[in-house]
């Protein structure tokens, strides 16, 4: 037992060499029609993944055991740590986390390869090939700068420093996996897409094949954003939801081109359309995905996510990026130019529509991308350190993606090819009226905005025209309704439950940025405070001791129309292996609102700083996230995609 | 000429590799001290040996250095040995157990040895924030007469002393 870390060490190094082997023999077996070499591909990924998940569930041991003479163990964990916080410590640091990121990766290969049988033969060897190149090179990339696996000794500390306080907390436990399952996730389709620039099979077929695999990266990736947003939310004490961190950016990138991905993968594959376009796309994501973990890692840019930097790191993961994306886009120049495309569409096909998708959408991840750089290449030219916050991104932003919201509205209905104008204003007309109409009702109870009337008129706008759609292919045939919304497909289903949640996320954030109030007071026992219909009883605080922590818990009555609806409690926490302060929020969730309170500093006598909020339909911005992810996965679950097919 | 389009996704991403690249080399972490060239910050803290309070007038009157450290701190432990050696050449050495539990520093001092001429408690870190630290170990040179005259953040072994603090010692 006491070699078991050595143990995983080495069966790191065994998979990085499995990696390599499936990077190069399959890839020499299709240029030499191998068909052995070819078939080595599926057994070497298992082997592959089964030597990363050992090693992962070698190291999540050493955490549970409280080995500290492990570097990493002693830097992440510390002996009063429940046990569950242990385990997730494995991912709470940068070499784990990137333990997380490569195991991800090559759980995802092995699932390619066990679905490989409906591909070509020489399709699926070369996609995992591809994989087998990414493996190897994050592989390598732990074991030479960054193994969890290092030993401290002969110097080994009694207890560990313990887990950084900020990732105490169920969201951070769930919150990462979810979104390397998203960005790796991207590897899959960046695999077909470069499978495909390899073989020439340059068709619709790679993107039927990339299909349901991006639309389950992307559910994955969603629910991570939605949990880091909402982690931030009530973790970070003061309510807000989104920052505009280099972190956030960077996984919000990758969300926006794989949004992209999948509206221009879903025109390939049915019109045979945007070819070069959708291949260059699928690089795109999965570079940009690339591009996160660098950011994140390397130190390049800093931000409250702060893990530790290494310019070594930097220096590896930027080789790493220049092989991996450079020759993509290298052979993307060579290949892609050689597709001609035959099909024509009209302006007003749901071609266009989808093209002005790719076109928004592409210009918003731009918009991210610049906002994030522009600090770095500001200082590259040496004109001074700049940060770009939440003003740009606000102000450009925003305005893109209603107009991108708008578009959502009307591409459902278009028809291939072209569409009557007639059909549109016949759809469109009454949602349109109704939305404007709506919208303007709701504003009379408020200060009138004219921007956030119009945004609330765009997703009302939006879920009409959802329900509009779905009411004409309901409504159009003999057959009952029932029998006729069971017959559309899940991937139609899927369609209007991401767009609808939208929808609800844009409602989220408008009523949030418009109908939230907060107040920060001194409070003694015994004072009240009244804010919006609630009042709010401040009893005291008493001492409590957790598991790792001790803190103030600040006791608060709330009550509405003279009763008393809830009792808050928030806390300060003092961690004690870091001796870091926090501060726990208090939650009263609600379908409507969320009462929001967190202890500010310790005033005399007992009294303190508090901070209350009322944040209104704040959940609603998640739930849009969820509902986004339940039809990413739906779509992806379609029967369609269970066929076999040929090359 | 349509083929050359297709070269321009690569073109810019090797122009931002470029970029990344000059980047790598600077260090964001590095803040050069805003207290170099001005004098300690005003504190008063309690000597863990005699249980005093001490203050700026008590400091050494040679050049010294102000290290803070914490048992809590696997890097401390790495340097501990080395500042034992460099309190034997007679370098002067105040420590600051920083965000610490005095028994345990006591104990710690005691089992190891106690390169310090002083060691003053900064349990809540007040001080620390006063000095403008990010983490332990950090150690700062301090003139004769209080000035401070160089920040080093990390470990202090030999290399660190030769090329970097022994210079500001004289």
């Amino acid at each position: 037992m006491i070699m078991l870390p050595e143990i995983g060490h080495y069966f790191l190094i065994l998979a990085m060499l499995f990696a390599l082997a499936l990077a190069i023999l399959p890839m020499l077996g299709y240029w030499q029609r191998n068909a052995i070499l070819l078939a080595a591909a599926k057994p070497l990924t298992y082997v592959m993944m089964a030597l990363t998940c050992a090693s992962f569930l070698i190291l999540a041991i050493a955490f549970a055991r409280d080995d500290f003479s492990i570097l990493y163990v002693s830097q992440n964990s510390n002996s009063l740590l429940p046990i569950w916080y242990k385990v997730s410590a494995v991912w709470g640091g940068h070499e784990g986390s990137l333990l997380l990121w490569i195991t991800i990766l090559t759980l995802w290969a092995s699932l390619v390869a066990y679905k490989s049988e409906t591909l070509p033969n020489s399709t699926g060897p070369v996609v995992l090939s591809v994989l087998g190149v990414v493996a190897t090179g994050f592989l390598a990339f732990i074991l030479f700068t960054s193994s969890p696996f290092i030993r401290l000794l002969p110097d080994q500390p009694v207890d560990g420093v313990d887990l950084n306080p900020l990732l105490q907390d169920i969201g951070l436990i769930i919150h990462p996996p979810m979104l390397y399952m998203g960005y790796v996730g991207f590897s899959v389709a960046f695999a077909f897409a470069i499978a495909a620039l390899i073989t020439g099979n340059l068709n619709a077929s790679w993107a039927r094949w990339a299909r349901p695999w991006t639309n389950v990266s992307w559910a994955f990736l969603t629910l991570g954003i939605a949990l880091g947003s909402w982690w931030a939310y009530y973790e970070l004490g003061w309510g807000g939801w989104w920052f505009w961190d280099p972190v956030e950016n960077a996984s919000l990138m990758p969300w926006l081109a794989g949004t992209a991905l999948i509206h221009s993968l879903a025109v390939t594959e049915k019109r045979g359309v945007f070819k070069s376009w959708t291949v260059l796309l699928a690089i795109f994501t999965f570079s940009l995905s690339l591009l996160g973990t660098f950011l994140v890692r390397s130190g390049v840019l800093t931000s409250v996510h702060a893990f530790a930097s290494d310019p070594t790191r930097g220096v590896f993961i930027l080789a790493l990026l220049v092989i991996i994306i450079g020759s993509s886009l290298f052979l993307y120049a060579l290949r892609a130019s050689q597709v001609k495309s035959q099909v024509s569409f009209g302006l007003t096909g749901r071609e266009s529509w989808l093209l002005i998708n790719n076109i928004l959408l592409t210009i918003l991840t731009l918009t991210v991308l610049l906002g994030t750089l522009y600090p770095l290449i500001f200082d590259a030219f040496d004109l001074g350190k700049i940060s770009v916050g939440a003003p740009y991104f606000n102000a450009v932003f925003s305005p893109i993606a209603l107009l991108l919201i708008v578009f959502m509205g009307i591409a459902p209905l278009a028809k291939w090819h072209s569409t009557k104008g007639a059909l549109l204003w016949r759809m469109a007309w009454l949602p349109a009226l109704l939305a404007v109409t709506l919208s303007a009702l709701v504003f009379t109870f408020h200060t009138f905005d004219a921007y956030l009337w119009l945004s609330f008129a765009i997703a009302l706008w939006l879920v009409l025209m959802c329900v509009r759609d779905w009411l004409d292919k309901v409504l159009s045939a003999r057959q009952s309704l029932w029998q006729r919304a069971r017959k559309l497909p899940r991937h139609y289903y899927g369609m209007q439950l991401a767009h609808m949640g939208v929808a609800v996320s844009l409602i989220g954030v408008i009523f949030v940025s418009m109908n939230s109030t907060e107040t920060i007071v001194r409070m003694a026992p015994g004072d009240r405070v009244t804010l919006g219909s609630y009042e709010f009883e401040f009893l005291g605080t008493r001492h409590v001791e957790g598991p790792n922590y001790t803190a103030d818990t600040g006791v608060i009555n709330v009550y509405q129309d003279g009763v008393v609806i809830a009792q808050m409690l928030p806390q300060k926490r003092l961690y004690k292996a870091r001796q870091q302060m926090m501060t726990e929020a208090a939650l009263n969730p609600g379908f409507t609102r969320d009462l929001y309170i967190s202890l500010g500093e310790p005033l005399a006598n007992g009294a303190w700083g508090v901070r209350i909020y009322i944040k209104s339909f704040v959940r609603w911005i998640w739930l849009g996230g969820l509902l986004m992810m339940a039809g990413g996965l739906l779509a992806a679950w379609d029967k369609r995609y269970r066929r076999k097919i040929g090359a | 000429m349509k083929k050359i389009l297709f070269f321009i996704p690569f073109l810019v991403f090797v122009a931002l590799g470029v970029v990344f690249y000059q980047q790598l080399g600077k260090d964001t972490e590095y803040m050069p001290s805003a207290l170099v060239g001005k004098n300690v910050p005003e504190f008063k803290l309690v000597n863990m040996e005699s249980d005093t309070v001490v203050s700026n007038g008590d400091m050494p009157n040679e050049p010294y250095l102000l290290n803070f450290w914490a048992t809590w701190c696997p890097s401390c432990s790495a340097e501990h040995a080395y500042l034992g050696e460099l309190a034997e050449q007679g370098v002067n050495i105040v420590g600051v157990d920083y965000k610490d539990e005095p028994p345990a520093a006591k104990k710690w001092l005691a089992e190891r040895g106690n390169p310090y001429s002083l060691v003053l408690l900064d349990e809540m870190g007040r001080f620390g924030v006063d000095m403008g630290i990010t983490g332990a170990p950090e150690t700062f040179v301090v003139s004769a007469e209080g000035k401070i005259l160089y920040r080093h953040q990390g470990v202090v072994d030999a290399e660190v002393w030769e090329n970097l603090l022994k210079e500001h010692m004289q």
